[in-house]
């Protein structure tokens, strides 16, 4: 179980003045659930996702993961692809496997489930955004993780591409049941993906609302039952997406 | 004098985009060869051979001898040995200094391209390196050393490192953080981040301090023979000069620029096609 209790986080900004990024921030997810963080801009999610990988460690709170903080074996996926260019894509998905040689077939295995499999020793320059995407998404979960981070990493894609990787992740995430924390500002997606959304307040960031999303799956952001959702609950907190809550939550999502 | 200009090929290194499904084009032409170019190349070699008799045979002078007479000189040097034996131990001779150079000079450059004081402190005597001519280092060192291989090696060498570590300090300014943010994320161990993530980005850079390393460096080295050393090209230009003796300076002239040659041929041009191949 992911837990996290950060009383604040600050980071000084550019004029050399301290900066609250988040504050009285109180979450936990349980392995296995797919968890979704909407907020606004600059509300901190990014540096929320830097905390849980560990990236940064400077904050007044903590997180942990089963009771322990995270090391190992996280997942990760940006908001850019991030692949090495001078890797070919297997070599890119072994790049994270402890020992590359026993992870192989896995990394094939997944590869190919993802349709990779006839670009297995190519280099990502020839690969198309989607592509490039998808070798991310199987380069985090080859190391079968218990949890994965994803922060708006289908962002900037066409519509028809973003729809085919987010079938693929709910695909894989229900086979390997990894918990997943994933960050965005498009509530249709959230909506769409998530067993339950977290929704955070403007800077300094904190949970503001918690909702659980009880539609039944295969979900789509187009699907009448997620639009009709989000209808609602736009109807009943109007600056909900700007981080504020005024109204309690809906009863019936 | 800081150097400012981006080794070929050393673009930023993670241009993803695209936001759709599908292949793409190759994200460079290929480097094809032009066609008819080693013709082209062969034709201007004949022309210059046809120059240098046409003025050999206009001069008549000791002092320009013919082409033909140069192809005999060379023969006979190669064929008593004495042109290989000195030329082998120039050859040591480089092959010393510019991986002592190469090694010292990455090892300088990835630390002031990644610690900024250090960088701050270490500039000024960057600039005088750069700055000091390369016969003044060769004297001292001979003079501090003695007159030894060891003295030679370490003058050619501290000539070359000032460059070789301004290229790779440009280098490591452009690593991508993001990609070491990967690295970091997935907990990689630091060999492997080292060699699968952060070296292959200054495999540019290295390649253009190896390149302009090497020629630096054949210069340097037969300075040094001459100035210090009772063997090697240098020293036998020396002897040929006191004899003016121009069809031994030309034979041994032609000899060392074919080695050059070859060398970029068969060593550096391969390395550099097998490093960035997956440029396309």
């Amino acid at each position: 179980m992911l837990e996290i209790d950060i009383a604040r986080k600050t980071y000084p900004d550019r004029g050399g003045r301290s900066h609250v990024a988040l504050q009285g921030l109180r979450l936990a997810a349980w392995p296995g659930e797919f968890l979704c963080l909407v907020g606004p801009s600059g509300c901190g999610k990014s540096t929320l996702l830097n905390l849980i990988i560990g990236l940064d460690r400077d904050m007044d709170g903590r997180v942990t993961l089963d009771g322990r903080v995270p090391d190992k074996g996280i997942g990760v996926m940006f908001q850019e692809p991030r692949l090495m260019p001078w890797l070919t894509v297997l070599d890119n998905v072994l790049l994270v496997a402890d020992d590359p040689q026993q992870a192989r077939p896995r990394a094939i295995e997944l590869l190919r489930a993802m349709e990779l499999g006839d670009v297995l020793h190519t280099y990502p320059g020839r690969l198309s955004g989607g592509m490039q995407r998808r070798v991310a998404l199987a380069r985090a979960f080859v190391i079968e993780p218990p949890l994965l981070l994803m922060d708006e990493p289908f962002v900037s894609l066409d519509a028809p591409t973003a729809d085919r990787l987010r079938s693929m992740l709910v695909d894989l995430w229900q086979r390997r049941r990894s918990t997943i924390v994933f960050v965005t500002h498009d509530l249709r997606e959230a909506l769409a993906l998530a067993d339950r959304v977290c929704f955070l307040s403007a800077a300094p960031g904190r949970v503001v609302l918690e909702m659980p999303v009880e539609l039944p799956r295969p979900r789509a952001p187009n699907d009448v039952a997620v639009l009709e959702l989000q209808a609602r609950l736009l109807a009943q907190h109007p600056d909900l997406l700007a981080g504020l809550v005024t109204t309690e939550p809906p009863n019936d999502a | 004098m800081r150097e400012t200009r981006t080794p070929r090929g050393a673009a930023h290194v993670t241009g993803q985009g695209g936001s759709g499904e599908g292949l793409r084009g190759a994200s460079a032409a290929p480097r094809s060869r032009q066609p008819g170019g080693a013709g082209l190349r062969l034709g201007s070699i004949l022309v210059f051979l046809l120059l240098w008799q046409l003025l050999a045979v206009t001069l008549q002078s000791a002092t320009f001898p013919a082409p033909a007479v140069v192809f005999q000189r060379l023969l006979a040097e190669i064929s008593s040995l004495t042109l290989p034996w000195h030329l082998s131990i120039t050859l040591a001779r480089v092959g010393v200094s510019f991986l002592l150079a190469m090694v010292i000079g990455t090892a300088i450059g990835i630390a002031m391209g990644h610690w900024r004081r250090l960088d701050m402190f270490l500039d000024t005597w960057l600039v005088l390196g750069l700055n000091i001519p390369a016969l003044v280092t060769i004297i001292l060192c001979y003079v501090w050393f003695g007159l030894n291989d060891w003295a030679a090696i370490v003058a050619v060498a501290i000539n070359k490192i000032p460059t070789v570590v301004v290229t790779v300090r440009e280098g490591a300014r452009a690593v991508d953080p993001r990609l070491m943010q990967v690295a970091a994320a997935y907990r990689l161990t630091r060999g492997r981040t080292f060699v699968r993530v952060y070296l292959p980005q200054l495999y540019p850079y290295l390649m253009a301090a190896a390149r302009a390393g090497l020629s630096l460096i054949w210069k340097i080295v037969l300075v040094v023979e001459l100035l210090g050393r009772s063997n090697g090209i240098g020293f036998q230009l020396n002897v040929f000069f006191q004899f003016f003796d121009i069809a031994g300076i030309l034979a041994y002239t032609l000899v060392f620029a074919a080695v050059v040659l070859l060398i970029e041929a068969i060593a550096l041009r391969p390395l550099e096609r097998r490093l960035t191949e997956w440029r396309g």
